[in-house]
């Protein structure tokens, strides 16, 4: 995962939204968001319902449209191109994007190959996710909504995104699960990738987050200075 | 490998199987029972065919939606950067199969249940009619199936956008397999001129799905 060089030899932040404003029918569900996240960091979204959490997500998914301000992800401009951002964000949303009648092997191995991802990573993904052996075969419409969660986030993982854009990804999971999923967060992380978590769990995403940011009518209201921790000894879960 | 996963699909919840198809032969057999004339039956055959096929289509269209809807599946699809016209093709492909397998189905129905005769001249219109009509369907219902998938009521809403387009493949299929199966002293090259119409229209469709699938598909 490498940043993204500018011509200046600078840094190009991974998330740069300046007073972005999105709206979706006729209501601004993002009304002057300014957010910036470099690589590595992983960003606590927080926020009421219906604050904007969502709806940021999915705009650093090039999936909603910018209607003003500035806003790129990955050095691409998502007011001017912004499907070609889908190869380098991977989301996770309120709902899994899985399909129930196919198997866990099934949803990841379709994943993958839309992504041209290898079987060990297929393998790997799930290995690390704790759904490969027999729950491997098992049709995602018997699964549990933990195991449905760690079978999208293997989903995922599989994508090799620079972006990760969690919306609640501890929904549903067990203490044991959210340990799992915050492991993989941080691992990500470590490894060189940008995570966005939009989340209700203070307590957890403070200790996870190398940044919070609160949102609160689709603007960001509180938004803490980026910090330096490093993934692998310093704060945080690590 | 999107026609793959919808088949695979198809295959595991067996709804295709087990309630279309059932669907579309009881629909052939309510045929049956309100014309209740062998004659009348035999010479309408090939528009009841048709009509079967096309209300059955509906159902599987919304079948092929409900996939990528259910769980958002369709985001993910979105954002995986697979061009939205290999997503079209391969959702038109898998449709294409499962129809064809309808098809094959009701035709037999029809020679069993109205008594429908089919001439070996008639053969090679009958499968090139019925392959152009079936894709064109097959590109319509996807397409706007893609439309109708993110609007609330898409149930309700699918067969009135999709019936008035697929019109022209109902009367042009029906006149060709009029004339492959010889009904009502029909020749079998009368049939070729409405297969052009249906290659025309298959061809429309087709290209304008390539192109309008992404932009429609999106919020």
């Amino acid at each position: 995962m490498n940043e993204t060089d500018r011509s200046d030899g600078g840094l190009t932040p991974v998330v740069d939204l300046d007073d972005v404003v999105a709206v979706v029918g006729s209501f601004p569900v993002l009304a002057g968001a300014t957010l910036r996240a470099d690589t590595g960091d992983i960003v606590a979204v927080r926020g009421a319902n219906g604050a904007g959490k969502s709806s940021l997500l999915r705009l650093c998914a090039g999936l909603l449209a910018v209607t003003r301000g500035r806003a790129s992800v990955c050095g691409i401009d998502l007011v001017t191109d912004r499907r070609a951002v889908a190869s380098a964000v991977g989301l996770l949303g309120h709902s899994n994007g899985l399909y129930a009648d196919l198997s866990v092997a099934e949803n990841i191995e379709f994943r993958a190959a839309l992504v041209g991802a290898q079987p060990h990573e297929v393998r790997a993904a799930m290995r690390r996710l704790q759904v490969d052996g027999r729950l491997g075969d098992v049709a995602v419409r018997r699964l549990s909504a933990g195991q449905r969660r760690r079978t999208a986030l293997a989903c995922l993982m599989v994508r090799r995104a620079r972006l990760w854009l969690l919306d609640e990804p501890h929904a549903g999971l067990d203490t044991a699960g959210r340990d799992i999923i915050d492991e993989v967060i941080t691992e990500a992380a470590r490894a060189g990738a940008t995570v966005l978590v939009a989340t209700h769990e203070l307590e957890r995403s403070a200790r996870l987050a190398t940044r919070t940011v609160e949102i609160r009518g689709g603007q960001i209201v509180n938004a803490d200075p980026p910090t330096t921790r490093d993934h692998g000894d310093g704060g945080g879960r690590s | 490998m999107i026609a793959a996963k919808d088949l695979r699909i198809e295959r595991r919840s067996r709804i295709a199987t087990n309630q279309v198809l059932p669907f579309a032969v009881v629909t052939m057999v309510l045929f049956a029972f309100a014309l209740d004339s062998e004659s009348v039956l035999a010479r309408v055959a090939p528009g009841l065919v048709w009509l079967a096929v096309l209300l059955s289509m509906l159902v599987l269209v919304q079948r092929a939606a409900a996939l990528e809807t259910e769980d958002q599946a369709l985001d993910a699809l979105r954002i995986s950067g697979v061009d939205p016209a290999a997503v079209f093709w391969g959702k038109s492909a898998a449709l294409v199969l499962q129809l064809l397998i309808l098809e094959a189905v009701l035709v037999a129905a029809a020679v069993i249940l109205y008594r429908a005769d089919v001439p070996a001249s008639g053969i090679v219109l009958l499968v090139t009619s019925m392959g152009t009509a079936t894709a064109g369907l097959a590109f319509v219902g996807t397409l706007y199936g893609g439309l109708a998938a993110g609007i609330a009521g898409r149930e309700t809403l699918l067969p009135l956008l999709v019936l008035p387009v697929a019109a022209p493949v109902l009367i042009g299929a029906t006149r060709a397999l009029e004339a492959a199966l010889g009904t009502g002293g029909a020749v079998t090259s009368e049939g070729w001129p409405w297969v052009g119409l249906l290659a025309v229209f298959t061809v429309t469709f087709g290209v304008a799905g390539s192109l309008a699938y992404g932009p429609l598909t999106e919020d």
